[in-house]
């Protein structure tokens, strides 16, 4: 029988959890049934769709196609480790509000923590670039206009107020 | 999906230990990006996974103009898309990895990975092909060194043995003034898988061609350098009649597969256009 009871430590939003799962099941399924951490969708499940980004140690990945025993010491964040301890939400997730970035929401966790990880990568992009690194976040609501523009609304904010 | 009894070990050698102790029952963890979908699929169900994450001898990308790069086989295909030693060096590689599906997988995906999987369609090996890339293979009576243009046998299929780990890909340093480029061609979405892809290089001295590499993929069962349009301009000048010629020859070499990307027949003429236009793309940034 393969292994169903592992101990696996990382951190998740900064803080340290102890999970016991088999290791061969996806971060994702961990994150959502193991941490109730819901925010973190599934859509394709096959690493298309983007609705199950999540940063790990700050790299943008999708949780649907990784193994959680490879997590062991590392850092991962989710959608719901964006707004700071009093609830704020994060600049890209107010400028999704502000823009109204989305409509039925499945995708929405996935398109903040992908836009989240190219303004700490590029804080600055061009409309180009925010489509080409957006680009594997799929919606089928918005027509995406909406999230190219919160997107370049959080990059403007973030210029006006340093973190 | 199958569950797996999951393996971290820290060792190349620790690594082959373990592959022959579980024999066929094992399966090696790079990126994740293609073994997890085969798992989900249930196309592959290994009992056991050795993730190669913690095997230090695979990590690193190297690069200087003497000695050329030097990529470990766990580097990201994001990592060869940013490094400023690929992009001074080989930076065709990085444009081939820039097109690679989307930003996510390419956090993810590796070059061993990448060239192991052997999928015909992926951007790399072409690539790797042009710039004479040699894969660095371990196995249990030592190290072997193969060619990637040498290094397909079929549809997933490389000339790794089961007990053999690829651990790095070498580039050697490229012919001087070498033109790379990519180019990928996409008629449905960006992240999609080409449906046809050619990678070329050309050496330009006294308007001749002195040197050329042209590999497509998505052509048919593996990868393939198409060595006859090569020698076709070879010695020749930098004319479109030159140019057309040597494409001419591209579709002949192929046989593509026909899937929701197209008939083989239309991959073989789309085949002949994209290197046509990736050639005269070439010499006019050699011209500029």
């Amino acid at each position: 029988m393969p292994d169903s009871g592992k101990r696996i430590t990382f951190t998740v939003n900064g803080l340290e959890r102890d999970v016991v799962t088999a290791p061969a099941r996806p971060i994702l399924d961990v994150l959502r049934e193991d941490l109730g951490l819901t925010g973190t969708k599934e859509g394709c499940s096959v690493g298309v769709c983007g609705a199950c980004s999540v940063l790990i140690d700050g790299q943008l990945m999708s949780a649907c196609l990784i193994p959680v025993g490879e997590l062991e010491g590392r850092a991962v964040t989710t959608v719901e480790g964006l707004a700071d301890e009093d609830g704020r939400l994060s600049a890209v997730q107010q400028a999704f509000l502000t823009c109204g970035g989305f409509q039925c929401g499945i995708c929405t966790p996935g398109q903040v923590v992908a836009a989240t990880a190219l303004l700490a990568e590029c804080p600055a992009p061009s409309p180009e670039q925010v489509r080409d690194w957006m680009m594997g976040n799929l919606c089928r609501c918005t027509g995406y206009y909406s999230i190219v523009s919160a997107v370049l609304e959080a990059a403007a904010a973030g210029r006006e107020e340093p973190a | 999906m199958r569950l797996f009894d999951y393996h971290r070990p820290t060792t190349v050698g620790e690594t082959s230990a373990l592959m022959a102790e579980l024999g066929d029952e094992a399966a090696l963890l790079a990126g994740g990006t293609s073994l997890m979908n085969l798992a989900k699929l249930g196309l592959a169900e290994p009992a056991h996974v050795i993730a190669l994450r913690d095997v230090d001898e695979l990590h690193g990308l190297d690069g200087d103009p003497v000695q050329g790069l030097r990529l470990g086989a766990m580097t990201t295909l994001r990592a060869v898309e940013t490094s400023e030693s690929v992009r001074a060096l080989a930076p065709g590689l990085a444009e081939a990895a820039h097109h690679v599906a989307t930003v996510r997988i390419r956090n993810q995906a590796t070059v061993g990975g990448n060239l192991v999987h052997a999928d015909p369609n992926q951007d790399l090996p072409p690539m790797l092909m042009v710039y004479d890339a040699v894969a660095r293979i371990t196995g249990p009576d030592g190290v072997r060194t193969v060619p990637v243009a040498d290094m397909f046998v079929g549809f997933f299929e490389s000339v790794l043995e089961p007990d053999e780990i690829l651990d790095s890909v070498s580039v050697p340093p490229c012919a001087p003034g070498l033109r790379s480029g990519y180019l990928k061609f996409l008629p449905r979405t960006q992240d999609d898988y080409s449906t046809i892809a050619v990678a070329a290089g050309l050496q330009v001295r006294d308007g001749r061609i002195t040197h050329a590499r042209i590999a497509v993929a998505g052509g048919g069962s593996t990868a393939v350098r198409c060595r006859a349009a090569e020698t076709a301009l070879v010695g020749n000048g930098t004319d479109d009649a030159t140019l057309t010629a040597a494409a001419d020859i591209v579709p002949g070499l192929l046989d593509p597969v026909a899937d929701g990307r197209g008939s083989s027949g239309y991959k073989r003429d789309m085949a002949r256009v994209c290197t046509q236009r990736l050639l005269q793309r070439l010499v006019a940034e050699g011209a500029a």
